[in-house]
């Protein structure tokens, strides 16, 4: 009575200006990665389709949009009615019955054309919560001309000795030609993802069977103490605020020789409009310590539904649109096979025209070496390569994040950032209740 | 009588001052003409200042991303929006504070300022959980409410200080004439602070149009206003300075803009009490 | 002179502005209140009570101390920048020129620059180590580009939040300035006073009511300075660049520990009271209100 009241003062304060939304507008949000920006441009093609839909673009920053969706779910704002988000939210969120689960997608969406391991992380109780925009693991983007130059040859599958070896040879610092270009910025998504990745090629984990944190265990020690070694000697200097993005303009502007990140930049560093370097890009499988284990990850930007939507009908004709077959086809028509979504259908690496595309079969390869329910070498109570599908996890990794790129920027020892992560994952962890 | 100033002297004040002015604006300089430049040119390792060539493909390639004028008129809308209506609240109470003091006025003025001291983010939880109950997530109305409760404490503390520099005497004197309080209002107190509002509502229109942290998060399309725009070009995939910068030009341009060609009246009131 | 009726009407006027406001502030404070005594995370709908264990946590916590120091490093920091800086700059721009117009449009310009604009132009297009402006500049003179946000992150955001407030401080030093008497100076200067002296015997004590007003409204503000740390360096490497409010919003956004967020939110809130008395006795002593 009296909220409503309020709201009516408030809202005759000002009337005439607030806009009232149609009942067809679908809100969408994702993050402003370049295959999302493209399939912004492509909308015609659906609202052509779908003259009663008219769709709302929120693009943001991953973290930022992480964030907005996070709270407005959580809290069941219902600002949005299609949210873009990734392998580690998909399983904790249907969980809470938060997403609608996506059946009936139209009959030619045909969902088992999706790579298994893909969505498996999309799938609860094999029902799928998120359809997948682009998949993606990590692999070794590298020079093929500093390689010669450094009278080196990249195997396909390359060890990390050999990759530090190579990045210390490759390293010419007088011309600003650094041998490595790797994550630092802090961040669970950012740094974090490519060393929990790394760590688990070198045999350590984030938890034991009990989850107890493990930083205090060597193989945290000989992934951290090589990463900051590494970096040290080949990598390019500030790179404790290089994200997947700022190393991108380092490669492509031609000063890394190799760069170990995510699949999905394979078509950025080749393609000739903003690469310096596009004709020079070389691939390889991401490195392994012959343990049994690559440090590649695996991760799928998707699109769900908040469950209680009042657009379950239009959303679901989005989605379906911007994640089916003919979705690959238009774009491959308006730009090319090369900046097709990759990574999430296997009728896409059938298709000969797709497989003269150079990272192609590469992509594959590394996606399919991925394995999200068995990601270490000792045994982990968690699902998740390069993350741990926890809730708590994303601030607790965030915060070990800053510690480690402390300790690459040189601001704190290897030995105390792994004593400040231990000591604040046990913190944090104690906090929530673990263990469950 | 005018101090005798050598041209000499002048010479040197005026290139000392512009060597500072030139720097302290340089970054902005740098934005714009970053802006014009190919994406590849803004990142070269050889920067240069005006030789490059220049392009407006950043400006078309934000355009047809992004839906400017919608989130330029919500920042119009909201920034003065809530400035008006902070104005409306605030003058009668600056109003009473200067000319009716009692001995709560000085505490209540600096109660009204310490508000201004909690951190946002404190509250996030409990505003979002209000505004959705109340239906104000991104609308218009709701943010306009935020911002004129942010920014309520500046404006009676400006409106205050510059209202007490009107001297009582002349209020006393229009009485005697018999002047109403109408005609008193109209007559001599509104001439006498228009400045100080208009300095008042250009400060705040501004400190408004630039508040990054209600605007991003009550907001998603309706009401996104231009922080919400520059907010999708930070840092994305590929090679991003010069559509950046284009964004930021586009962003800041409007209150640069308002602020150079208003700046008199901004300064003149500009004081906070500090000049007697 | 003030009649009873005078009263009454000065009363009604001020009361809409503080109802409102005290509205504004009670009843978030109070939700912040009831959530800091929970365990309540976003991402885990069941809330049970807590007690005090979200205030030790979060006062406890090891990054706690060091954000403390980071906000009034920050606030210090800036406003011995801006109070220093603008009182040299509005002393040059009191001087006759030419161009006196164009120049002062310059110096303002930062002023009406959108926080989060000035933090990623100056992050990417200035303080980056290898595309940067200043690499470039450093690697003309042959030496090593500095790595700004990884090597010295709190001086690199006391930087640029001073070069965002520098215009502030300036314009209002500077009107201070321009209502000196000047036969007080020539005075002065007859009795052969230095152009030293001159400067902390009168210009400086004419200045005072003028800093006042500029450290406290620069306080309000840095206090609370949030989206230059989490455009340009995210609080680290480490805590190295985590203030209180940066602190808090890790822990209710990054963590989505409500609970935590709103101890830290009444922390934070009894910090800048005790900031607040300080501040306001200055003000009191300086202002005459």
């Amino acid at each position: 009575m009296q909220k409503s009241a309020i709201a009516l003062t408030v809202a005759a304060m000002a009337a005439g200006v607030s806009l009232s939304a149609s009942a067809e507008t679908l809100t969408i949000a994702t993050v402003n990665n370049g295959d999302m920006v493209r399939m912004q441009k492509l909308t015609d093609d659906f609202t052509s389709k779908n003259p009663d839909i008219e769709l709302e673009w929120v693009t943001l920053e991953e973290n930022a949009l992480r964030q907005k969706v996070t709270t407005d779910i959580a809290t069941k704002g219902g600002q949005f009615d299609v949210m873009t988000i990734g392998t580690y939210e998909v399983p904790i969120w249907a969980d809470r019955d938060w997403l609608l689960p996506l059946e009936g997608l139209g009959d030619d969406y045909d969902v088992d054309d999706i790579l298994p391991a893909i969505r498996g992380g999309l799938s609860v109780d094999d029902k799928l919560y998120a359809a997948p925009f682009y998949g993606e693991s990590s692999m070794v983007m590298y020079r093929k001309d500093l390689m010669e130059k450094a009278g080196m040859e990249m195997p396909e599958a390359p060890t990390w000795e050999f990759i530090g070896k190579a990045a210390r040879a490759m390293t010419d610092k007088d011309n600003e030609i650094y041998g490595v270009c790797l994550r630092g910025k802090a961040g669970w998504g950012e740094n974090m993802a490519f060393l929990t990745a790394t760590a688990n090629s070198f045999g350590a984990r984030w938890f034991d069977m009990d989850w107890n944190p493990q930083f205090d265990s060597q193989p945290w020690a000989d992934t951290l103490n090589f990463y900051v070694d590494l970096m040290n000697d080949a990598g390019p200097p500030g790179s404790s605020s290089n994200g997947f993005n700022e190393n991108l303009t380092l490669f492509q502007n031609g000063q890394c020789g190799m760069w170990i990140d995510a699949t999905v930049a394979a078509s950025f560093v080749t393609n000739a409009d903003d690469s310096k370097v596009a004709d020079q890009v070389g691939f390889a499988l991401a490195p392994d310590n012959g343990l049994g284990k690559r440090g590649n990850w695996l991760w799928a930007w998707s699109l769900a539904i908040p469950a209680g939507t009042e657009k379950e009908e239009s959303a679901k004709k989005f989605v379906a649109w911007a994640t089916s077959k003919a979705y690959a086809e238009l774009v491959a028509a308006n730009e090319g096979w090369a900046n097709v979504p990759p990574g999430t259908r296997t009728s896409l690496y059938e298709n000969p025209e797709y497989q003269k595309v150079p990272f192609a079969a590469m992509t594959l390869a590394s996606i399919q070496a991925a394995d999200p329910t068995n990601p270490t070498v000792e045994e982990v109570p968690y699902v998740g390569v390069q993350f741990v599908a926890i809730p708590e996890f994303q601030g607790i990794a965030t915060s070990v994040g800053q510690q480690f790129a402390a300790a690459l920027a040189g601001q704190s020892s290897v030995e105390d950032a792994l004593k400040n992560a231990q000591s604040l994952t046990e913190r944090a962890m104690k906090k929530a209740g673990y263990p469950k | 009588m005018a101090r005798q100033v050598t041209l000499n002297r002048r010479m040197v004040n005026t290139a000392v001052a512009w060597a500072f002015g030139l720097l302290i604006f340089f970054p902005i300089l740098w934005t714009i003409l970053t802006s014009f430049k190919t994406e590849a040119e803004a990142i070269s390792l050889q920067p240069s200042l005006f030789d490059f060539d220049w392009t407006m493909e950043n400006y078309q390639e934000v355009n047809s991303r992004s839906n400017y004028p919608r989130y330029f008129m919500n920042s119009v809308i909201i920034a003065f929006g809530s400035v008006i209506l902070g104005l409306i609240i605030a003058v009668p109470a600056a109003w009473a504070m200067a000319f009716v003091p009692s001995k709560k006025t000085r505490g209540i003025l600096m109660w009204m300022l310490s508000t201004k001291m909690l951190p946002p983010v404190g509250v996030l939880i409990p505003i979002y959980l209000l505004f959705r109950d109340w239906g104000l997530l991104d609308s218009r109305v709701g943010l306009v409410f935020v911002l004129t409760m942010v920014n309520l404490p500046i404006i009676v503390w400006m409106l205050f200080t510059y209202f007490r520099e009107i001297p009582g005497e002349i209020l006393e004197a229009a009485r005697m004439d018999g002047a109403s309080l109408k005609s008193e209002l109209i007559h001599v107190l509104t001439p006498m602070a228009l400045p100080g509002i208009a300095s008042t509502m250009l400060l705040n229109v501004i400190l408004a149009w630039n508040e990054a942290f209600w605007t991003l998060v009550l907001t998603t399309t309706n009401a996104a206003p231009l922080t919400q725009f520059i907010a999708s070009y930070s840092s994305p995939e590929g090679l991003f300075y010069a559509k950046l910068s284009a964004a930021s030009t586009m962003a800041i341009a409007p209150v640069l803009i308002l602020g150079w060609f208003s700046q008199k009246q901004l300064v003149r009131g500009l004081t906070f009490g500090a000049v007697k | 002179m003030s009649t009873t009726h005078s009263r009454t009407a000065g009363k009604a006027m001020i009361s809409p502005a503080v109802i409102l406001l005290f509205l504004w502030m009670i009843v978030p404070l109070a939700m912040t209140l009831y959530f800091s005594f929970q365990f309540y995370n976003l991402l885990d709908p069941v809330k049970s009570f807590a007690g005090f264990a979200n205030y030790e946590y979060f006062l406890t916590d090891p990054a706690f101390f060091e954000a403390l120091g980071n906000t009034l490093i920050i606030v210090i920091g800036v406003l011995c920048i801006t109070v220093i800086g603008g009182t040299l700059l509005a002393l040059l721009l009191d001087q006759p020129m030419f161009g006196q117009g164009i120049v002062r449009l310059l110096f303002i310009a930062p002023f009406f620059v959108m926080p989060t604009v000035s933090a990623l132009v100056w992050k990417n297009m200035f303080m980056n180590p290898t595309n940067g402006l200043f690499a470039f500049l450093s690697k003309l003179v042959g030496s090593t580009p500095i790595d700004w946000l990884g090597h010295h992150p709190l001086a690199s955001i006391v930087m640029i939040v001073s070069w965002q407030w520098l215009p502030f401080a300036t314009l209002i030093l500077l009107t201070a300035m321009q209502s000196l008497d000047s036969e007080q100076i020539e005075a002065a200067e007859m009795d052969g006073a230095s152009a030293l002296s001159r400067f902390f015997h009168i210009i400086v004590p004419h200045l005072a009511r003028a800093g006042t007003v500029v450290i406290l409204i620069q306080t309000i503000f840095l206090l609370s300075i949030f989206a230059e740390i989490l455009v340009t360096t995210a609080g680290g490497p480490g805590y190295a660049s985590t203030n209180i409010p940066y602190l808090v919003y890790m822990q209710s956004l990054l963590q989505f520990d409500v609970g935590g967020g709103s101890a830290g939110g009444i922390v934070a809130v009894i910090l800048a009271n005790i900031v607040a008395i300080f501040l306001m006795r200055l003000v009191g002593k300086n202002l005459d209100l």
